[in-house]
Order: C-alpha cells, then sequence, then structure tokens
C-alpha cells in the first residue's frame, strides 16, 4: 500500500483533490494578481461607481477601483493574515495540550481545567479585547485571533493525547525507556494527527472570518491597506446603492473556507495508513477467498455420507437445507444442512470467521443489513424461517443467549423490564404475573436475591448473574429451540462451568432444543449431542459430544483443533499448532509444523480475527 | 497472610531472580480505595516461568502493572537480583523486565512499521532503524516470522503474527525477565498453540525467566514450572506445576481444575456448586 501510485491515492481521494485545486488557485492568486493588478486596484479613476460591465466585471468603487481587482489584490494579505495566526494558535495551542501530560499529576488538571474554561470564552470576544486593548492594526489582529485560537487546540490535542496516552504501545514504549517528550512526538502526535489537521483546516477558515471580522467592523487592517474585510467594511455604506461591492469578498471567503475545509478532510485520510489503503481492505476479507474451489469434494464428502442420516431425521424440529450466506459477494456460509432433533443440543465449532454465528443469525433472522441468505429449506417446526415470519412467533418459539452479557442489557433500564418484556409484549402476561414468573425462572436458573435483582440496574450485577438472567428471558416463552451464541466466553472458567450446567439442566427439564455455537471444543464436547465443525463458512465435520470428549475423532481438521486444545493435550506436549487448509489436509495429519504452510494461513486478514 | 508462607520452603532463595515480598497495592484515593493484592509474596529463580492465575478481579493485571512501575506497592519489596527494582524507567529499567500486553491490536502504534517499532526497543532514544536492520531480522526469525515483514503496518498482520511481534518486541531490549500478560487470551485455538509452543521454546532456548499471566488453567499447565493462584488479592495456591494440577493444596484451585471443559474432572450434572 505504500508502494501505491501517488495519482491513485489521489484519484480515491476527491476532497483532499478538490481542496488543493481551491486552495492552489487562492495561493495563485495571492502570488499573481498583487503583480498584474495593483493598477486598476488602487489607482483613483473618474470612472466611479460603474455598474457591471464589460471593462470592469463587477464595476468600480466611489473612487473608480476595479472591484474584482481590489478582491483578488486582497487576497495575499487576508491569506497571510489568517495563516500567521493559525500557525501560531496551532503551535502554542498542540504544545500546551500535549506538555501538560508530562506534568505531575494536580498541575495537569489544573491547566485542564483552565484550558477548559479558556474554552468557554468566545474567541471572537477575546480577539475583539485583546484588538481593542493592543489599538487598532494589522499586527494586533493577527496577536488577537492567534491567541483566541491557541485554548481550542489545547484542548483537542489534550483531550486526543489522553486516549492515546492509555494505549499498550504507549505503555509498552515507557516500559522500553523511551523519554517522555520523544513518546509524544513519535507516538500520541502522530496518532492525533487526523484530528488535529481537520481541527487546522476549520481553525483557519475561522481564523479567516474573524480577521476580516476584526476588519469589517474597524480592528483590523487600516487604509491604504485592505484586506476582505477591510473592503466589505468599505462597502457596507452602499449596500443598497451598490451590492456588487459586498459580492465579490463574500465570495472569496465562502471559497477559501470550503477549501481550506476539503483538504483538512481529505489530508486528514491521506496520513492514516489504515485508510490509505482503504479501498484493498475489503477485498480480501473472508477466507472462503482461492481456497473454495478446493474445499469442494471435501466438503460434499461428509455432507453426501451424511445426507442418509439426515433422511432418517426428517422430522427434526429445526431444518436447515443448504444454507447459504452471501454479503456481496463475500460467500460467509456455504451450502450448510443440518437438523436439530426436539431436545437435542447441536454445536457449531470452529474458529473465528468460520461462519458459525452467522449461521445462527441466519436461523434467527437477524442478519445484518446488506447480508443475505439462501436456503433450500429453513424451518423450524412448521414455522417456515425464509420468508417473513409471523413476528410474534419468531419471538416466543426461538429464545436467544449472546456472547456478551453486559452489551445485552439496556444500562438505563432496570434488569426487570427488561427480562419481562417478552412475556408483555408477546404473551399478554401482566405485569405483576410477568415479575412472579421472572423471580421463579431466576430462583431456578441460581440467581440469588432473584426480588432484588429485578429492581437492579445491569451494572449491579456480575456477568455471571447477567448471563444467567439472560438465560432465564430466553426461556421465558418456553422457546421451542434456544440459539446461544458463544454464551459463555466473556465469563470466568468457574462461572462458565456453572452456566454450562445450566444449559444441560434446562435441556433436561424443558426438553428444549438447543443450537450452541462456540469456538471452545472442550465446552461443545461436554455439552454437546451432535457437534458440526465449521471452517471457510462449510461445514467440515459431523461429530459428536462424546467422541469429542475421548478424542476419538477422523476428520484431520477436528482432530487439529484437539491436537492444539491445550486441556485434551498432556502437560509438556507439544500443541499442534497446523493450519488446516482444504487442498493441505490430504498431505498431513498432526505432522511437523511446517512453517510454510502455518504462514500463509495465518495471513488471513486481521478483521478475520478480529470479529470474535 | 496466604499459604505461601507455608508451603514454599524456598530451597532455591539463593537463585531467585525476582522476588516478593508481602506486596500490597492499593488503587483508587480515599473513600474509593481498593485494596487489590493483598499481602502477596513469590519468587520466581532464574530461567524459569511462574504462571499466575485468576480470575477477573483476582488481581493479576495490578501486579505485572506493579511489577513494571505503573503502580506503586503501599507496603512490601520487590527484589531483583536481591537489589530493590528501580522505578525509574530509562535504559537500566527496559534491561530489567519487559512486558508482553494482551491485547495485539492495541499494543503496536498503528502509524509506524514494525522495524521503526523493534528500532524503538533496542535504541528508546533515536528509534533508528537502519543501523539495526539485521538485528531486527534476527529479531523476527527469533520469532519465526520473515525478515521483509518488517517494513509493513501493524495492521498487516493477524492476531497471532502480532502477538510474535510483540514477544520479539519484549526480548529486544535483552529483559532479566518477561511478563506475559493474558498474551493468548484474544486468539483463536491454533493460534494460541502456535504462540504457546513458540513460548515453549524461547523459554529452553534462551532459558528465560518469565511471570506468564492467565486466567486459563489449562494454558497454564503447558508454559509454566511453578503455578501461582490469585483469589481476590490473596495467593491460595503456591507450588509446582505438575504436583499442584495433580493434588491442589486450595480448594479453590480444585474448583478452578474441575471448571475446564475437557478435563477428567469436570462434571456437567453436578448440582449447584459456585455461588
Amino acid at each position: 500500500m505504500a508502494t501505491e501510485p501517488t495519482a491513485r491515492r489521489w484519484h480515491r481521494n476527491p476532497s483532499l483533490l478538490s481542496g488543493a485545486v481551491i486552495l492552489g488557485l487562492l495561493v495563485l492568486v495571492a502570488l499573481v494578481a498583487p503583480l498584474l493588478l495593483s493598477g486598476s486596484a488602487e489607482t483613483l479613476t473618474d470612472d466611479t461607481r460603474l455598474g457591471a460591465g464589460a471593462g470592469h466585471l463587477l464595476g468600480t468603487d466611489a473612487f473608480g477601483r476595479d472591484v474584482l481587482a481590489r478582491a483578488l489584490v486582497a487576497t495575499r494579505l487576508t491569506l497571510l493574515m489568517a495563516a500567521a495566526a493559525t500557525a501560531v494558535s496551532f503551535v502554542v495551542g498542540v504544545a500546551i495540550g500535549a506538555l501538560v501530560h508530562l506534568a505531575p499529576g494536580w498541575l495537569r488538571e489544573t491547566c485542564l481545567r483552565l484550558i477548559d474554561s479558556a474554552v468557554a470564552f468566545p474567541s471572537l470576544v477575546l480577539a475583539l479585547v485583546i484588538a481593542a486593548v493592543l489599538g487598532p492594526g494589522m499586527g494586533s489582529a493577527i496577536v488577537a485571533i492567534a491567541v483566541a485560537g491557541v485554548p481550542g487546540f489545547a484542548r483537542l490535542t489534550a483531550n486526543l493525547a489522553a486516549t492515546v496516552a492509555d494505549k499498550d504501545y504507549v505503555l509498552t514504549a515507557r516500559l522500553l525507556g523511551v523519554p517522555g517528550l520523544r513518546i509524544l512526538g513519535r507516538h500520541v502526535l502522530p496518532n492525533i494527527s487526523g484530528p488535529l489537521l481537520v481541527l487546522l483546516s476549520s481553525s483557519f477558515t475561522l481564523s479567516l472570518l474573524d480577521i476580516s471580522s476584526l476588519s469589517f467592523v474597524g480592528l483590523g487592517v487600516q487604509s491604504p491597506q485592505y484586506d476582505w474585510g477591510r473592503l466589505l467594511n468599505e462597502a457596507l455604506p452602499s449596500i443598497f446603492a451598490q451590492p456588487s461591492l459586498v459580492i465579490a469578498p463574500s465570495i472569496m471567503l465562502i471559497v477559501t473556507g470550503v477549501g481550506a475545509m476539503l483538504l483538512g478532510d481529505g489530508v486528514a485520510s491521506l496520513v492514516d495508513p489504515r485508510t490509505r489503503g482503504a479501498a484493498l481492505a475489503p477485498a480480501k476479507a473472508g477466507p472462503a477467498g482461492p481456497a473454495a474451489p478446493a474445499q469442494d469434494d471435501t466438503a460434499r464428502a461428509p455432507q453426501a455420507s451424511d445426507g442418509a442420516a439426515a433422511g432418517t431425521e426428517q422430522d427434526g424440529l429445526l431444518t436447515v437445507d443448504g444454507l447459504t450466506v452471501r454479503a456481496g459477494d463475500r460467500t460467509l456460509v456455504d451450502d450448510v444442512s443440518f437438523t436439530i432433533g426436539a431436545g437435542q443440543i447441536v454445536g457449531l465449532v470452529g474458529e473465528s470467521g468460520s461462519g458459525k454465528s452467522t449461521i445462527a443469525m441466519a436461523v434467527a433472522g437477524l442478519l445484518p443489513e446488506g447480508v443475505r441468505a439462501n436456503a433450500s429449506r429453513l424451518a423450524l417446526g412448521d414455522l417456515d424461517l425464509l420468508g417473513t415470519p409471523p413476528e410474534r412467533r419468531l419471538a416466543t418459539e426461538i429464545g436467544i443467549v449472546y456472547q456478551d452479557p453486559i452489551g445485552t442489557f439496556n444500562p438505563a433500564l432496570r434488569l426487570g423490564t427488561q427480562l419481562t418484556e417478552v412475556a408483555r409484549v408477546h404473551l399478554g402476561t401482566s405485569r405483576r404475573q410477568a415479575a412472579k414468573d421472572m423471580v421463579r425462572a431466576l430462583a431456578d436458573i441460581h440467581v440469588t436475591e432473584p426480588d432484588r435483582r429485578l429492581r437492579q440496574h445491569p451494572h449491579e450485577l456480575s456477568g455471571g448473574m447477567l448471563q444467567r438472567a439472560s438465560i432465564a428471558s430466553a426461556m421465558t416463552t418456553n422457546p421451542r429451540l434456544l440459539i446461544a451464541d458463544e454464551p459463555t466466553t466473556a465469563l470466568d472458567v468457574t462461572v462458565q462451568a456453572e452456566v454450562l450446567r445450566q444449559f444441560r439442566r434446562i435441556n433436561r427439564e424443558h426438553g428444549t432444543a438447543m443450537l450452541f455455537i462456540s469456538h471452545d471444543i472442550g465446552v461443545v464436547g461436554v455439552l454437546c449431542d451432535t457437534v458440526l465443525v465449521l471452517h471457510g463458512g462449510r461445514v467440515v465435520d459431523r461429530t459428536t459430544g462424546a467422541d469429542l470428549r475421548r478424542g476419538t475423532v477422523t476428520h484431520p481438521y477436528t482432530r487439529a483443533l484437539l491436537a492444539a486444545t491445550p486441556a485434551a493435550v498432556e502437560a509438556g506436549g507439544t500443541l499442534s499448532a497446523v493450519r488446516w487448509t482444504a487442498d493441505a489436509h490430504a498431505a498431513q495429519p498432526s505432522g511437523a509444523p511446517s512453517d510454510d504452510l502455518s504462514d500463509k494461513a495465518a495471513d488471513r486478514p486481521p478483521a478475520a480475527e478480529r470479529s470474535r | 497472610m496466604s499459604v505461601t508462607a507455608t508451603t514454599t520452603p524456598d530451597p532455591q532463595a539463593a537463585t531467585a531472580l525476582l522476588r516478593v515480598e508481602d506486596l500490597t497495592v492499593e488503587l483508587g484515593h480515599g473513600a474509593a480505595a481498593r485494596r487489590v493484592l493483598k499481602g502477596v509474596s513469590f519468587d520466581i529463580p532464574r530461567g524459569s516461568t511462574l504462571a499466575l492465575v485468576g480470575e477477573s478481579g483476582s488481581g493479576k493485571t495490578t501486579l505485572a502493572r506493579t511489577l513494571v512501575g505503573v503502580y506503586r506497592p503501599s507496603s512490601g519489596r520487590i527484589l531483583v537480583d536481591d537489589a530493590p527494582l528501580r522505578t525509574s524507567r530509562g535504559r537500566a529499567g527496559a534491561g530489567t523486565v519487559q512486558m508482553i500486553p494482551q491485547d495485539p491490536y492495541s499494543s503496536f502504534d498503528p502509524r509506524r512499521t514494525v522495524a521503526q517499532s523493534l528500532a524503538e526497543a533496542l535504541d528508546p532514544v533515536r528509534a533508528r532503524v537502519k543501523p539495526v536492520r539485521t538485528r531486527i531480522a534476527e529479531l523476527l526469525g527469533q520469532v519465526s516470522l520473515d525478515p521483509d515483514a518488517m517494513d509493513r503496518y501493524p495492521h498487516e498482520f493477524s492476531g497471532g503474527q502480532r502477538q510474535r511481534l510483540a514477544i520479539a518486541r519484549a526480548l529486544a531490549p535483552g529483559p532479566r525477565f518477561v511478563i506475559a500478560d493474558e498474551i493468548t487470551s484474544a486468539l483463536d485455538l491454533t493460534t494460541q498453540a502456535e504462540i504457546l509452543n513458540l513460548l515453549a521454546d524461547l523459554r529452553r532456548r534462551l532459558s528465560l525467566t518469565m511471570l506468564f499471566i492467565s486466567h486459563d488453567l489449562a494454558v497454564v499447565r503447558h508454559v509454566s514450572d511453578t503455578v501461582a493462584v490469585l483469589l481476590h488479592g490473596d495467593l491460595v495456591e503456591f507450588g509446582p506445576t505438575a504436583a499442584t494440577f495433580a493434588a491442589p493444596n486450595h480448594p479453590y484451585t480444585a474448583q478452578l481444575l474441575a471448571s475446564v471443559p475437557g478435563d477428567p474432572r469436570f462434571r456437567l450434572d453436578d448440582g449447584p456448586a459456585t455461588a
């Protein structure tokens, strides 16, 4: 990406391109206009107050000077003043905002509060006061605007730097012995430069307007010098008689402002190595790329042999046949078929990016926008899940438990309201009855003090308690199918064991069928009757929990997964880290870890791994 | 205090590289102050690995951050080679202890190439890449990465590869001991196995002294000589790994062991066990 042709980068960044063109033209005008046009802009003639015409495109002013020429010539002075003021506020503000983080705690807090109060003070008023104290003139206008702009930069820098200072790489740099100032310059400032550049451009625009305002009220540039603000000031008395005097400087101000903003946005996305190649990144997402054709026969094989087995389970509760999920032209899930019989627990296991959660969400009808599912059959008993099933049946017949118990609940509402919602909305249970039922359900699942829990907010409960509460809530309607998407991943191991016991108990007592998704082969082994092993969106192996527990699995990928599981391998033994790919699996089982093989597959885009 | 004093007669006291004595750490001020570590003592002999296991809130990350000088102990001592650990940063500090952070996605500056990040570990002040390119290539080779990885940016690597890079960076200044803080918890199973094997290999080749922090008992069995279990800031178990896994001293350790799905002691159909 670093070698990407510059021309293409610019092409992909229209705001950078247009901003640069606009500002480039303005700079050109600022350079050239005073040389060519100062004659017509400053020579007094007798052609006073002419309208727009061939000789003078926008007419002339009270002294017979060409209006357009004056606006163009004023560009140089205006831009120089705005740039000088912005540069001073940028340098001083960023320095203050960054250095404040090197100060000891109490001093830092004091400085931050001072900066906050300075930001609260309107900058134009501050500038007016400073300009009035220093006396009218170009220099004092620049100083006034520069000082007024400092708090904005200081505040933004301090805030951004605080977030970066928490990052692991800053801590690591400190451990490595990098001096504080170097950390600021090397890690902190570059990583906050995007927002700072955007602020720089908007601040330039503001300085431009503020300086023009000062000149407009007579505190800035004095005659015979003139900038756009001064031109507006001179045009004001005759604004009704000759509006064209106002138009030229106004248009110049607007164009400059827009140009600066566009350029700031463009530069911000250009300097970030993550967005620099943004257009390339999505193209290689998903492991279902080049390996897909080779995988075909291996994936078909277990399915073909399973066809008979599936036939005997024709009356299964959940039937998934030929499920394919696509996001754009990427295939997330490819031709997956399975059935869940009543009272059965089916596990989906696989590494991140294997499509296990996507299958669950497709079954629950919760696929995100832009992701489309196709299947020859996707049904829960007599409920067809492919079309638009009645919402009430969907809500009462499928219960869902998510991975992150803390993110599942709305932190602002009491648990009682959230846990009884399904019962109240879809079953029409009264509030009192629903609460009573929920207390019983919570007690069943070993939530301590269930009465009090309903009046608490989510943050008052531990993760394990919340996950139990969300299981209880999913079970209120006594659903036919419970989908659990990594329900124990976020929990401590002792809590996980307890929550797994609850799943087993529910399955035994209510006969609820479950679709249990996990990346942990140990967890699915102990809980599930049937286990589907997924890889790259395909089912590569079908086995049973018992076989996983005993280690009597035959498929090479499943064996590779087991051999990589620390709990299943003898202490001191080498864990197998062979990566299984469809084209390579014939060559190996549990062989020597070949670096080529693992490195190639490990080059999966990080996005896939992060999606966990 | 905890069982530590009684269960560790300390035969190897003479060779202890890191010794932590009665360490107490409080976080927060005034009314919000919480005692996170309550008189923890242990030592790590030179060339061995201590695994520190605990569930969330047990204080294991606080212990790591205290050892590297982010938090200040409110009482107790940390000795490295019988001299108090210098909280001063700079080169001396870098040569004493290094930490491999947990999250492979935030541990590298996204705007600096791998070579730049590693050069900083070798030369913290100037961080110039050119003079140290061969050394960087060596470091990358040590963690089985290709030398041409050095001119790429962190976002071009997968989580497992970044964790390898983090290991390379931590080893670069030649620290006397290394802290690995939950370094496999964000990784897939196969990737985790790769990293664990790499660590086992590095321990053998470089005779590293390491504190390996994890919530996963099954993982630490593969990388540690000694295991310590933290419960709410107390060290409740301390002993040789194999013996502890076979016969834990503290009931909490036994409960932890029995909670690992795949362990023979794991039971799903037990009655209510935990609160």
